[in-house]
């Protein structure tokens, strides 16, 4: 596993992101709404094997530790994400991603009719999660049943 | 508390204790008993699209308790000019105790049930969910056959756009009916909904052939198929005036078999069914009145006597 981890620079302060299924990398930085302008270090390992799935992606984001709203965004597309908070190179702390049973202001419906799409309405954006395996992913409001691809999409 | 936005905020025996209630004000229903239980409260009947039974019926039945009624719709108000819908229902929780509301946008019940105090009953969102006419389709299938339980229910045509079998069939199967969903190809039951019918554990059938059901059927339930939920009128026209229901499709069907609708109709149910023994529509749309009696009881918390006199 080491080895893996090493392919990259191991960093000093700052959470890494493992086991995001291969392929995901990208779209994890964009639900964690990192602006590649204006961010800290990102680095990027994709598609390397591993014991856990078959193949994976790991992030490792400098001077920037994760919390639990952040956390909650990645279970849409990387469940099974292990993260660790590093401090002063050592793992001050390790968090799991778990899929609550609502996703809260994540992503938006994308049902067209959906009151969510209505203008100015001053409403969170509430999913509920329907089952775990397979994923089933439904709308609060309208009860429309979401393509998780789409849903990836929508996020807010 | 008191909202009522899909069939799930009732349990079956909520539901079936809400029918024996209807049943009872029936004599309030049609005037001939008085019973001003809600004297004194308000109900705001929120209307953001067309509706011509729900309501009158949710008028009828608030006037003939004696309640009073607030008619909104959409049109000469703020809405035009672009209030959202939040603020508009802000408002109504200050003007009413209670409030029926209609929405051409799906999810907008559940929506004004979150933003304010006073219950919410969900008069058609959409495509959604329409449970108040379910309760009165429930309540005119149990009047005429003594039971919902083990019936055979066909429900035929626009089962896609049609929020009134979307709440209904969930109902049905809660009271393990077999449930039979004639519809062409393009107008299917929302795969959501019918997973939802099939982990109930109910026999479901999906069909396009309408006549071969007729037989089986204790209840065929016609619906319009409705062209203002239509993208494209192409889409519609290849689809339009496809199940049509008139008194010779029902030489063999069973003595007790009743037809019902939502109601407006087109032209699915032919006026030479009206006269046969069949037909309940028009006492259905009777129905929604005591129906929507109890249920406005409910939400504002007022029991109704064990005897109505």
């Amino acid at each position: 596993m080491m080895s893996e981890m090493r392919r990259v620079t191991a960093i000093r302060n700052g959470t890494v992101i493992d086991h995001i299924p291969a392929g995901h990398a990208l779209q994890v930085i964009r639900m964690l709404r990192i602006d590649m302008k204006r961010s800290t270090p990102v680095s990027l390992v994709m598609n390397v094997p591993s014991d856990k799935i078959s193949r994976k992606d790991v992030l490792k984001i400098e001077d920037r530790e994760l919390n639990q709203e952040e956390l909650d965004r990645l279970a849409l597309i990387a469940p099974a994400a292990s993260i660790a908070i590093i401090r002063n190179h050592v793992v001050s702390g390790k968090l799991k991603v778990e899929l609550s049973g609502e996703l809260y202001n994540i992503a938006s419906c994308s049902f067209s009719n959906c009151i969510t799409k209505g203008a100015r309405e001053p409403l969170p954006q509430r999913m509920k999660v329907v089952n775990d395996e397979p994923l089933e992913i439904r709308c609060y409001y309208c009860g429309k049943r979401q393509n998780i691809e789409e849903l990836i999409n929508n996020i807010i | 508390m008191g909202d009522l936005v899909t069939m799930d905020d009732l349990s079956n025996d909520e539901i079936t204790k809400i029918l024996d209630e209807a049943e009872r004000l029936v004599p309030v229903a049609e005037g001939t008993v008085s019973l001003p239980l809600l004297k004194g409260k308000v109900l705001a009947n929120m209307f953001f699209e067309n509706s011509t039974r729900t309501r009158m019926s949710f008028e009828t039945a608030m006037k003939r308790m004696g309640g009073e009624v607030l008619n909104f719709s959409s049109v000469g108000t703020s809405v035009s000019k672009g209030e959202t819908l939040y603020d508009t229902m802000q408002m109504i929780d200050g003007y009413a105790d209670v409030a029926a509301i209609r929405h051409p946008r799906q999810g907008a019940a559940q929506y004004s049930a979150d933003s304010v105090t006073i219950p919410i009953l969900n008069a058609g969102d959409g495509s959604g969910n329409h449970p108040t006419q379910t309760m009165l389709d429930l309540f005119t299938i149990r009047q005429a056959h003594k039971k919902i339980e083990d019936l055979r229910v066909v429900l035929v045509g626009d089962l896609r756009y049609g929020r009134t079998v979307h709440s209904l069939s969930q109902a049905l199967t809660r009271f393990g009916v077999s449930l039979v969903l004639v519809s062409p190809p393009s107008l299917r039951m929302p795969s959501e909904i019918v997973t939802d019918l099939k982990n109930s554990g109910c026999e479901i059938l999906e069909t396009e052939n309408f006549k071969e059901q007729l037989e089986s059927a204790d209840v065929i339930y016609m619906t319009r198929i409705q062209k203002e939920r239509f993208p494209d009128e192409d889409e519609y026209a290849k689809v339009a005036g496809i199940y049509k229901l008139t008194s010779s499709d029902l030489t063999n069907v069973k003595e007790k078999m009743i037809v019902l609708h939502p109601l407006p109709r087109v032209d699915e149910i032919d006026a030479s069914v009206d006269k046969t023994k069949h037909s309940r529509y028009f006492q259905q749309a009777f129905n929604g009145v005591p129906t929507r009696m109890a249920l406005l009881c409910r939400s504002l918390g007022i029991i109704i006597p064990e005897k109505v006199k």
